[in-house]
Formats: C-alpha cells, structure tokens, sequence
C-alpha cells in the first residue's frame, strides 16, 4: 500500500518537472514521458536532470580534452609553454606557423590526397558490389546460395591481422607493392558489407519487387527502382564506415607502402611524429590535417549515420 | 512477366566471392601453410613440419607478445563490457541537446588511432602534461616515465584503447536498450528496487545478448591491438621490445628482405586459434537450443515460401 503511494508522490513531482522542461522547449512535450521512464534510473526529479548534465559535461570533456588540447597546441607559438598545467586552452598568442612549417616538413596535401583517393574509391566499389551482392543474396533464388553465404560469413571470423603477411604476398606478386592500388585492393569489397546488404535488401516487401518484375522490369530498373530507395539508410552505413575504416587504417599502409612519398595520411603522421619529433606543436598541426576532414564529415552525416545503425540493429 | 536470367544472380554476387576468395580465403589458406614452411623472401621454401611450432614455445619475444596480448583482453573485456553500458545508459533519455553529446562521445570512434595515439604521446611523456599535474597536485616528486616501463606503456596503451572504444559500444548498447521494456522499471521500481538493484535486475538482463556479443568483439580486438602500442613506442615495441602485442610481432617478424614469413605465419596461426576461443564459448553457451531454433526457423519459413510460391502459382494458373 505504501509503495503505490510514494508512487503516486513520485510520478507528480516527475510530471512536474517534465512540465517545467516542456514550457522551455516545445517540441519536448510530446517526449516527455520517455524522459520521465528513463529518468527513473537516475532520479525523476529537477535535480537528478542536473546531475545527469553534469555528469554529461564531464564526460563530454574527457571525449574531447584532448582533441581540443592538440588544436590548441598546433596553434600555439614557439614560446608559449605547451604542458603546463593547469592546461591553457587558448593559445596566448595564436599562429598558424606550425601549419606552414609541417606542409614544408612532410608533403601533408599529397598524403591527404592519397588517403583521399583510397577513401573514395573503397566507398564506391564496397557501395557498388555490395549492393549488387546483396541483392541477389538478400531476393533473388539460385543454388549454392547456401554455401556462398556461408562463405561470406566465415571470414567474419577472420582477422585481417591473420592474413597480413600473406596478404602482403599476394598484393606484392600482382606487383602491387609500394603503390596506392595495394592499399586499396583488399578492402574494395568487403564481406560484412555484403552481408549487411542482403540483411537490408531481405526488408524490402516481396510484393514490391514481384510485382516489378511482372511489370517487366530488369534487373537494373528493379535495382534502380525499388531495391536502391529501401536501402538507403544502409548505404549511408556502409559509405560511412568504407571510408573512415579506409582513412584511419593504418596497419595496412605501413605494410604495403615502403616510399615515405607514397604514404597515406596515417603512416605519414607516424613518420612526421617518429622522424621530425622536435617540435610537438609542428605534429600537432599535422594531426588535425587528419583528424578535422573526417570529425567534420562525420558531423554532416551523422544524422544518417545514426539512423542506419538503428535499423541495422533492429533487423539484425 | 519476363524471366529473369539464370544466371543473373551469380553475376551480381560474383564479384563479392571473388573479392573474398583472393583476399581473405587464399591468404589465410597461404598463412596455414606457410606456418609449416621456412620460407623468407628470395629464398625458396622449404617444409619443415612444427618447427616453427615448437620455436614459438621457446622464443621470449612471442612469450611477451603473448603475456601482452592476454593482459590488453583481460583488462579492456570488463571494462569496456560495462562503461559503455553505464554511458548508453547516461544519454538514453530524451532531453535537450542529446544528440550533441552522443555525436561528441563518438568522436574517439571515428577519429585516427595513429591521431589519438599521439596526443596520447605527448599527454604522457616524461615532461607532458599529466606529468605537470601529478608535480602540481604533488603526487611525484619526479616524472614518471610512462612510456618507457613496459607496464606502464601497456597501461596507457589500455586507456587509450578504452577511452576509444567507448563510444563504438555506447551506441550498440543503444540500440538494445530501446528493447528493455519501460514496464520492466517501473515494476521493478514499485516492488521498491533501487537503482543499483534495477541496473542487475532490469538493465543487464534485458541486455543480455548485445552484451555477451560486445564481450566477444572486444576480445578480438584486444588480440588484435596494434596501433596504439606501436605508436606510443614509436615502432619499437616498449623496453626490449617486450610490449610488443602479437599483431605488432607478426609485422615486424613478416616484413623486410630478411623477414622470415614463415615463423610470422605460425603466431599468426597462433593469433588466429586465439581469437575463435571467445567465440568457441560463447557458441557453447548459447548451448545450441537458439541455433536449433534457427535453424527450425528457417525450415518453417522455407516451407511457408514454398506453400505460398505453389498458392500463388495455382492462382495464376
């Protein structure tokens, strides 16, 4: 009995307090019951949100600090101490010099360049055939569908860091070694992309595409038409994590490229903060010619980018 | 109504298999017997049995690899399992400017690991600026060498490895908590569980799957570590090289004119027989009943594709 009435105490002090919020911000409203469930965990009140937002900005700082630290440090000049603490943020007297000087040091926009072009051209192939794959994986009837499946998905099961020094092997016998074509090879397909297509492909209504083909739609028009609307969102998974899997690895290039003039942008950085380490603010620099593309790409898409991996969670 | 093509299926799956035949399947059919060879650049191979095998055991180097390798997974598996949980939890509500922090909190994700490894770098190093503070509040007297003790370098290279992943697994944990039903918690709220009680009793239950599934991944990727520790030793491997992860070994053993691939093929080998552990229990202790529903799943709705498809032809005809 007792415990339905602090209940009854609890659920009208949560309601106010949504209340209150709601007043602020409209569009809240509506939501506001998911906010008072979940607020539950914490505690339905004014101050738990509170607490909740603190806890929330310290976090929120941990995820940054240092990405802000290093932008303050590449733009920091040469007399300004860079580890002091407590960490000064703001540069006293902010330059740009550091940028001019590691564009003199290593060829940072050739290196951007290729991380660029690898970038591109693995979402195009992986969006392209995994499309196509998964399609005919995810619709389409045919024999040995069983086993093709099943091959796709045992090299889950296999780290590429397995394979490396084979993969080496077989890329340098295409007489690939040393180039920007070795890089990207191995990872112009990839399986778990096929595979995450044939699961959003297997979502489309049957109905749609039945009644397609008795229209007498080919193959390309049903691909067109049909297949490419419903997964969308997918694509847009797929496209994302191709390219920031491409521009971030590393393993790889270090292995494949041997001429620091080929080099990607991650093996450069390695290189310019292994070879050039005098001056940190000089790599600082360097680093956020390779870490503000791909922050500010994902930023732009990141709407997408969440909703797909709601989907893709939901399905599979 | 056109037929498709026969072959039209094959067509469009045909690249896919390819891709994974040359670049995954034939590598790792190479390594395995490579791992059985002496073989070295300009050098023909020779078959030499376990050889290779049996110089793992005795090799320090690979006894290190290993020790680092175990020790990334039994530290990062629990942290990582449960700090991603308590964040996911943390921004599963809906109140304003959210969305800005669960984009920020992905930031780590999908930033460079060479990038993060070198702030890291500069944080940690012997006169860097978690040595200023530790002399500011007084904690040392001198600064500490993180990145030249070989438990230290492992450490730091641990909390770089959490402090990136969090977000990857914050956001898996959030698809899943959209399923852990709000009648749960309050239930359990109003039979006067507390929040502690209701995190063990609610949350983690209701979670159970993604979470078993984050553990698995998270323990392959912690034998798969290798950029962190490489950066943040410069390539060298810590002390003597003996924070050294296998994957960092693999590499530096594989590669250049006096690489012996061979030796490297075997702990890859070795590397490999590790990773399926995880997952070799796991699938034991899903103990086969889901796998059997699976499968009777399928059976059914083969059969229910198969009815309708003779349905529907009986209609047209």
């Amino acid at each position: 009995m007792s415990a339905t009435t602090t209940r009854h105490v609890d659920e009208g002090t949560g309601q106010r307090a949504t209340r209150s919020t709601a007043r602020t911000s409209k569009p809240r409203r509506e939501r506001s019951f998911r906010t008072r469930g979940s607020a539950d965990i914490m505690k339905p009140s004014r101050s738990g949100l509170v607490l909740k937002y603190v806890i929330l900005f310290v976090v929120l700082g941990t995820m940054v600090f240092p990405f802000l630290w290093q932008l303050s440090t590449s733009l920091k000049g040469a007399g300004e101490n860079i580890y002091e603490f407590p960490p000064k943020l703001i540069p006293g007297d902010p330059t740009l010099d550091n940028y001019a000087q590691v564009f003199r040091t290593i060829p940072v926009l050739d290196y951007a360049w290729h991380s660029l072009l690898i970038g591109v051209a693995t979402v195009v192939t992986n969006v392209v055939f995994a499309t196509l794959g998964g399609y005919a994986l995810g619709c389409l009837k045919f024999r040995f569908k069983g086993i093709i499946m099943a091959i796709f998905f045992s090299t889950l099961l296999l780290p590429a860091e397995v394979t490396l020094t084979s993969q080496y092997l077989t890329i340098k016998s295409l007489g690939l070694a040393n180039t920007l074509g070795g890089v990207f090879l191995p990872t112009a397909i990839g399986a778990v992309n096929v595979l995450l297509m044939a699961a959003a492909c297997r979502m489309i209504p049957k109905e749609t595409l039945e009644a397609a083909t008795i229209d007498g739609a080919t193959t390309a028009q049903r691909l067109r038409h049909i297949v490419f609307p419903n997964i969308r969102g997918m694509i847009s998974v797929v496209a994302l994590f191709s390219f920031i899997g491409a521009w971030d690895d590393f393993l790889w290039p270090l292995v494949v490229l041997s001429d620091p003039a080929k080099y990607t942008l991650t093996v450069g950085m390695q290189y310019l903060s292994s070879n050039f380490a005098a001056n940190p603010r000089v790599i600082a620099a360097g680093t956020m010619v390779a870490l503000i593309p791909i922050i500010i790409l994902f930023a732009v898409l990141q709407k997408h980018f969440f909703k797909g991996v709601e989907e893709g969670s939901v399905k599979g | 109504m056109k037929q498709q093509r026969w072959y039209t299926p094959y067509l469009l799956v045909a690249p896919g298999v390819i891709w994974v035949l040359v670049f995954a399947l034939w590598p790792f059919l190479n390594t395995s017997i490579l791992a059985f060879t002496d073989s070295r650049p300009l050098q023909p191979a020779e078959f030499v049995g376990f050889e290779n095998f049996a110089r793992l055991a005795g090799d320090d180097r690979f006894i290190y690899a290993l020790t680092t390798s175990l020790v990334y997974v039994v530290i990062c598996v629990p942290l990582l399992t449960f700090l991603p949980l308590l964040l996911a939890l943390l921004v599963n509500t809906k109140v304003p400017a959210i969305g800005f922090f669960r984009t920020t909190y992905y930031f780590p994700v999908i930033a460079s690991a060479v990038v993060v490894a070198i702030v890291w770098e500069f944080l940690f190093s012997s006169h860097g600026t978690i040595n200023e503070a530790l002399k500011f509040f007084g904690l040392a007297d001198r600064p500490i060498e993180f990145l030249s003790d070989r438990w230290l370098l492992i450490g730091c290279a641990i909390g770089l490895t959490v402090w990136k992943g969090l977000g990857y697994y914050m956001v898996v944990y959030l698809a899943a908590l959209g399923n852990v039903g709000r009648e749960l918690h309050e239930a359990a709220a109003m039979d006067g569980a507390g929040v502690w009680r209701r995190f063990w009793s609610v949350v983690v239950p209701g979670v159970r799957g993604p979470m078993l599934l984050v553990s698995v991944l998270i323990c392959v990727a912690a034998m798969r570590v290798f950029t962190e520790l490489y950066v943040l030793s410069n390539g060298s491997g810590g002390p003597g090289g003996r924070a050294m992860s296998m994957v960092m070994l693999i590499q530096s053993m594989g590669s250049g004119l006096n690489g012996q691939i061979g030796y490297a093929s075997a702990i890859s080998i070795v590397l490999f027989l590790l990773t399926l552990v995880p997952l070799t229990i796991v699938g034991i202790a899903n103990n086969g009943d889901q796998f059997k529903e699976l499968i009777s799943n399928r059976r059914a709705s083969k059969f229910v594709t198969q009815q309708r498809a003779k349905a529907v032809k009986e209609v047209t005809r």
